[in-house]
């Protein structure tokens, strides 16, 4: 084979007065890419393996490592970015689908960033969070739309209404859909106890349930998704909620694919399948051609967990999104899942992850209005996931009409992640997308806990603090409250579909 | 009484807690400079010991029972009476390696800086957090309070 054409995308620069030659960025990286020569006693990185993941940055204990983007210099062009340029020599050199991780990185697809949000000036009073009680917990499921009362007599009421089973959030971020197989163990239980933790929820994503996860099963959403791996009456009823994955953001279509080599016995054991063997999650569920399919796993799923579990179902947003959400709201499920554009994953085609699906912002919103104009929006809950990155970003959604947001990425980049967009390499150095044990031992499960619920105690302040600013003090009051956005440099069909003003105009 | 505990599932094998070891001994925070311009560096006072996965780090265990104390002809070898540490007074140690031969888990070796005396980890006592604990990066080292 010849030589590559393409240059190393990272150039790592090491200072070599500070490097003391300690050699423990050659100990760590699980590239490869750093080496010792003993003869000339210094340390010799090569690049064209360095996948830009900063872990060596991170241990080196000197400073001396600075890891640099490559900024290989062609021609300016508009249309030719090097990225394009190096995509094409790539499958000139390879001829395969170019593979990738994580969100989508364009910028064009962020909308949060251009919406603002109010705050009380003089003729309405804002509350400061530190002195006055704020609301900032919710509930998921389908809310009933009359409850009936029996009065027995004037001391005794009793409720007739069997009261749909809720959700309680006590903060309206869940941990998004991340599969045992494409994370590492130690990565779950980090997600696990902090949601244990800030009374929230996890999910175990479609590779069944380890057996050192179970007693966390209050604080678990259980996925079903396509491939139905680890799918039995146990795993559905060991969580507090059911969730159908019908597609996911980062790759809408499209099916999901571990390769054996990360099948190990413990993931072989969970996912109920041989060590080795390939995991195939097919694009499409092979029992659901239409929403009276989706309607029959739903049920089934009901009967099979006594109707004592929310059943959810998680959709990626494509175009067609308010009437697909529409159909399985009216299918029964509690609660619905979005999940946009801007969504990850830990292995996805590089076009699909970059053209295919809407920004979450248009999803939401339309979503939401649809759900409303059909009378139907408090039969589910609308959870949405793909690009939160702040705590901005969950006010921005909910007020476009969110119930509650997942978060994937930002978990993950808590935990250390540094989105080098390397996860279908199963070498992560940060100890989150591998299976080698080795590398699973970086990520101390107690520190990623401390970690993802720092996160998430910081966001709450936020919230709570913005919520004040604007005069609201519970979030069930911000929820589609979208007079509370204004957009900045949008469009008026862009402004009209997100139901939004533009900034300047008054109420 | 504060002791390290080794926490071998954590452990990711860096030697960052060697590194910093060899710091606290010379008594400096600035590695470059020990490194570059120290010329006869202390040896570690833990070792990292590696078996393809397994790696972790193990220094003196500061044991309740110490056949280093029992083995010493001199009483250079006691116990601290504040921390329970177990250290070394290097004025009086005659260098005759009883402790080296007496010492279950070989975490005892000669100094190098020319005095015959023998070297052990004492957690650090003086500095405070032992430099290991402090340097680790995945808290596979801790510092705990154990029972009486």
């Amino acid at each position: 084979m010849a030589k590559t054409r393409t240059p190393p995308e990272f150039i790592l620069e090491r200072d070599d007065y500070k490097c003391i030659r300690c050699l423990v960025c050659v100990r760590v990286c699980s590239y490869g890419a750093n080496f010792y020569d003993e003869k000339e006693n210094r340390v010799y990185t090569e690049n064209s393996k360095c996948v830009g993941c900063h872990f060596c940055e991170a241990v080196c204990p000197t400073e001396a490592i600075t890891v640099k983007r490559n900024k290989f210099d062609i021609k300016p062009s508009a249309h030719w970015t090097s990225e394009e340029l190096f995509d094409v020599i790539k499958q000139a050199e390879t001829g395969g689908i170019l593979l990738t991780s994580m969100g989508n990185d364009k910028p064009q697809f962020n909308y949060f960033d251009r919406l603002v949000l109010n705050a009380s000036q003089v003729t309405n009073p804002s509350i400061d969070p530190l002195r006055e009680p704020m609301e900032i917990r919710t509930y998921l499921g389908k809310k009933d739309a009359y409850l009936e009362i029996f009065e027995e007599n004037e001391s005794q009421v009793i409720l007739k209404t069997e009261v749909s089973q809720q959700l309680k959030l006590e903060i309206p971020v869940m941990f998004s859909a991340m599969s045992y197989g494409s994370i590492s163990l130690n990565a779950i239980k980090s997600l696990a106890r902090a949601a244990e933790t800030m009374g929230t929820f996890f999910n175990t994503g479609e590779g069944g349930l380890h057996k050192d996860l179970k007693r966390f099963g209050k604080n678990m959403i259980v996925q079903c998704a396509s491939g139905r791996f680890g799918v039995d009456i146990d795993y559905l009823n060991s969580g507090a909620a059911v969730e159908i994955k019908i597609g996911q953001g980062a790759k809408p279509g499209i099916g999901g694919h571990l390769p054996g080599e990360k099948v190990t016995e413990a993931i072989s054991e969970t996912r109920m399948i041989p060590v080795g063997t390939d995991a195939i999650s097919p694009a499409p569920h092979h029992d659901i051609y239409s929403i009276e399919d989706l309607r029959q796993l739903i049920f089934a799923i009901k009967e099979a967990t006594r109707y004592k579990k929310p059943v959810g179902v998680k959709i990626a947003a494509v175009h067609n999104v308010a009437a697909i959400a529409s159909g399985i709201v009216r299918a029964g499920a509690d609660f619905v899942t979005i999940d946009g554009i801007r969504g990850g994953t830990g292995a996805t085609p590089k076009i699909t992850r970059d053209h295919v699906g809407i920004p979450i912002e248009f999803a939401i919103a339309v979503v939401d209005q649809r759900l409303r104009e059909e009378g139907i929006r408090h039969m589910a809950s609308v959870v949405v996931a793909g690009g939160i990155r702040k705590s901005a970003d969950v006010v921005k959604a909910i007020a476009l009409g969110a119930d509650a947001v997942y978060i994937g990425t930002t978990a993950l980049v808590s935990l250390g992640c540094h989105l080098c967009q390397r996860c279908y390499l199963g070498k992560c150095n940060w100890g989150i997308a591998t299976q080698d044990p080795k590398l699973v031992k970086r990520l101390n499960p107690e520190i990623g806990a401390r970690r993802a619920s720092n996160l998430l105690k910081a966001w709450t302040l936020e919230i709570k603090e913005i919520l004040g600013g604007m005069g609201i003090n519970a979030i069930e009051s911000l929820r589609g409250n979208r007079e509370v956005l204004r957009g900045v440099g949008l469009n008026e069909r862009e402004l009209q579909i997100l139901g939004i003003k533009a900034a300047g105009e008054a109420w | 009484m504060k002791r390290i505990l080794v926490r071998e599932e954590y452990c990711i094998g860096c030697k960052l807690c060697e590194i910093n070891c060899v710091a606290a001994q010379v008594g400096s925070s600035n590695l470059i400079k020990i490194y570059r311009y120290v010329p006869e560096l202390p040896e570690p006072n833990l070792i990292v010991e590696e078996d393809e996965y397994t790696t972790f780090a193990i220094q003196c265990r500061n044991c309740d029972d110490p056949m280093c104390l029992k083995a010493c002809i001199t009483g250079a070898m006691h116990r601290d009476s504040f921390t329970g540490a177990i250290r070394v007074d290097k004025e009086r140690c005659v260098g005759c390696w009883m402790c080296v031969m007496a010492c279950p888990i070989g975490v005892i070796k000669r100094t190098n800086d020319g005095k015959k005396a023998a070297s052990k980890c004492e957690l650090c006592v003086d500095r405070g957090t032992p430099a290991c604990v402090e340097n680790c990066p995945n808290e596979a080292l801790v510092l705990i309070e154990v029972g009486e």
